[in-house]
């Protein structure tokens, strides 16, 4: 019983954590750049909603759709404010650039929305389970992998089968030839971005039922995140989410066996060791220069 | 962010208290002129995630201070005057607050709040300067029992290791359970208590500790230590941390479809734990030192119709938010005003000397006899605990 409730509870935390590191992926693919403060956009999906579905008692479907909106205009904004300046001129500041506008959304939102951490109210997701070989599973434990496999998949049919998808991949591989072949180079990074806030919106809103809403909620789910981006390979959504899963069932195997004490200090070590061995990632390829 | 909105609170509450004291002193002039009034200090969390525990215990000071000060003052007619600094809930800001109390506003004895590091850090400048430093909240076990002689700490508060006894003692005797699983914070608090609860289970025949599991303030699923803990055989589950990570254990317990008894240390009392932990938050005992719910004392019913009579949003019990504060700093200012008495005079030592030696008082929480000797510096012990759950929003006692 220890080992199967413990995949349960791996397989959903890791379905999070894929499915963050998959906006990772995302914007990484099409412009090299990734948003390092994930967790906050992960954060205001989950705020939005609140604020909208509970505190303002809106339907709450409308709630979760102006959160995504919010979520992907989000993305835009800190393509445009805090990474397009620096990769114009050819820096590598939009680093520190993107964690400092993370932790400025971080404080605006506690500065609004509060302290105190809220909680959301129980709902068809949460009140509903049922028993799985004496392990009883909750909805929202299957729809969380559920949506992060959909998402998934989905990407990887836009990027493959689809012109639009092809264009963006196009982007990184040779700007100047993308632009020179009518491909809105602007536009297609710019997407990329709200594409992953989307993504960390959808996690925020998935997360919400299961966790206490706080400005601060996001901080490690977005560390995790980006270890396992990098974990994954970071040039392979597939890699992404099974790195994310892996991840998940490792902490929570390591929580069941040996005791949450060592659960930090195991899977850590376990992402160094790992990127020691395979340094693209246990499912990344060296990218080829041509020279 | 804290720093404005601190700068934004405290002048104005200390303006507002001021104005409350200079009022309740202008109309006893008559009675005390040309008096010079009694300073008290209080450093607490009046501002942050914990402000409203500062307003609980700033409430029950008044209450009190009001009855003393409405009776004729102290020492024949000195009015009590109250002056309260922010700390924030950050031990460096508690301690430069304490030391503007001791040393630019010579107060005779000041109170603490609710946060035990800020106490902690308080604690050895009390007692190098010989200044009484009265808890009336945090329950860190090393507050009072501190290894200063002569000690200048007293509370009227929980006290974690005694806490620790009761938590065992419920599990047993309220729910049969012989086999606890403890589920700790992992910060120095948690490791407090499972040395608290480690030697309370030593002390205990009728119930064993059978695992002990810890975890992170940020953790979502809390699943896996709960099976280890099941599989353990633990048949009760003794909680120790704040509202948001226990309402994230209540919530991996109800996932996990496992109703054992859930018996908590007070943490989860604050902070939205029912909304936070959902539909089986009331399934979670914890201790109190006073519930202003059910049958009410003299005392009790003297002191909810000074609250209404003070602080108009106040309709009834259900309107006083952590009532603990106010109630063991209602009793705590009552000790203290019999301690100046007793004493004759605002002088430290002989204030710090009377305490040890007070009488009986009959109080809010329950009649002292002697609560102070130069061994134990806490009035509370084990069984004037009481326990009590959410029922909706309120919290009321266990059957």
């Amino acid at each position: 019983m220890l080992i199967p409730s413990a995949l349960i509870t791996g397989l959903g935390l890791g379905s999070m954590y894929g499915l963050l590191a998959l906006g990772f992926y995302v914007t990484y693919a099409v412009s090299n750049t990734v948003n390092f403060a994930q967790g906050s956009t992960m954060m205001l999906g989950a705020v939005i909603t609140f604020t909208f579905g509970v505190t303002l008692g809106w339907p709450m479907g409308i709630a979760i759709v102006i959160a995504l909106a919010g979520c992907a205009l989000w993305g835009v904004i800190v393509e445009r404010v805090a990474v397009r300046p620096f990769v114009v001129r050819g820096s590598n500041s939009w680093l520190m650039a993107t964690v400092a506008l993370g932790i400025v959304i971080d404080n605006v939102v506690l500065f609004t929305f509060g302290k105190d951490p809220r909680g959301m109210p129980p709902s068809i997701l949460t009140d509903n389970a049922f028993l799985v070989a004496g392990i009883r599973i909750q909805l929202l434990q299957v729809v969380i992998p559920v949506v992060g496999l959909l998402i998934a998949v989905g990407l990887y049919l836009l990027s493959t089968r689809t012109k639009y998808g092809k264009a963006l991949l196009a982007v990184v591989q040779n700007t100047d030839a993308a632009r020179l072949m009518g491909i809105n180079v602007t536009t297609a990074i710019m997407a990329s971005f709200a594409v992953s806030g989307l993504f960390a919106g959808i996690a925020g809103i998935l997360i919400a039922p299961l966790f206490t809403i706080s400005s601060t909620m996001g901080t490690l789910f977005g560390i995790k995140a980006f270890a396992v981006a990098i974990l994954g390979g970071i040039t392979n959504p597939w890699g992404v989410v099974l790195a994310g899963l892996l991840y998940g069932l490792a902490e929570a195997l390591i929580t069941a066996l040996l005791g949450s004490i060592y659960t930090q200090i195991v899977t850590f070590s376990l992402v160094i060791l790992a990127l020691a061995l395979r340094p693209h990632g246990l499912f990344g390829q060296a990218g080829v220069k041509k020279v | 962010m804290s720093f404005t909105k601190a700068f934004a609170a405290l002048p104005r509450r200390a303006v507002l208290l001021s104005a409350a004291a200079a009022f309740a002193a202008g109309m006893f002039t008559h009675q005390a002129i040309a008096q010079e009034p009694i300073k008290l200090g209080h450093v607490a969390a009046l501002s942050g995630a914990s402000a409203q525990s500062g307003e609980a215990i700033t409430r029950g000071l008044m209450v009190a201070i009001d009855e003393i000060n409405g009776r004729g003052g102290l020492l024949g007619g000195r009015m009590i005057e109250l002056i309260q600094r922010d700390d924030e809930s950050n031990p460096p800001k508690g301690l430069i607050a304490a030391r503007e109390l001791i040393f630019k506003e010579e107060v005779v004895a000041f109170f603490g709040g609710i946060d035990s590091p800020v106490s902690l850090a308080i604690v050895p400048l009390a007692n190098k300067e010989k200044t009484p430093f009265l808890g009336v909240w945090a329950a860190a076990t090393p507050i009072t029992r501190n290894g200063a002689e002569p000690n200048y700490v007293f509370r009227t508060s929980a006290v974690d290791a005694l806490v620790d006894i009761r938590l065992l003692k419920h599990a047993n005797e309220k729910f049969g359970a012989t086999k606890a699983g403890l589920m700790l914070i992992n910060n120095p608090w948690g490791e407090s208590n499972e040395k608290g609860l480690t030697a309370a289970d030593a002390e205990n025949d009728n119930i064993e500790i059978v695992g002990i599991e810890k975890f992170e303030g940020s953790d979502v699923d809390m699943v896996p230590q709960l099976t280890r803990l099941k599989q353990a055989g633990a048949d009760a589950i003794i909680l120790v941390v704040n509202a948001p990570p226990g309402a994230q254990m209540m919530k991996s317990r109800e996932r996990m479809g496992w109703d054992v008894p859930v018996i908590s240390h007070w943490g989860i009392s604050g902070g939205r734990f029912p909304e936070l932990a959902g539909p089986t938050a009331g399934e979670a005992h914890f201790v109190q030192t006073y519930s202003f719910f059910g049958e009410q004392g003299p005392v009790g019913q003297r002191v909810i119709e000074a609250l209404k009579a003070k602080y108009p949003e106040i309709n009834g019990p259900e309107d006083i938010f952590s009532p603990v504060g106010t109630a063991n700093a209602y009793d705590m200012m009552h000790l203290l005003a019999m301690a100046i008495e007793k004493a004759g005079s605002t002088d430290r030592d002989a204030v710090r000397d009377a305490l040890e030696n007070l009488g009986t008082y009959e109080g809010l929480i329950k009649t002292y006899n002697r609560p102070f000797t130069p061994d134990n510096h806490d009035s509370l012990g084990p069984d004037d605990y009481i326990m009590v759950h959410f029922s909706g929003d309120q919290i009321v006692p266990v059957e």
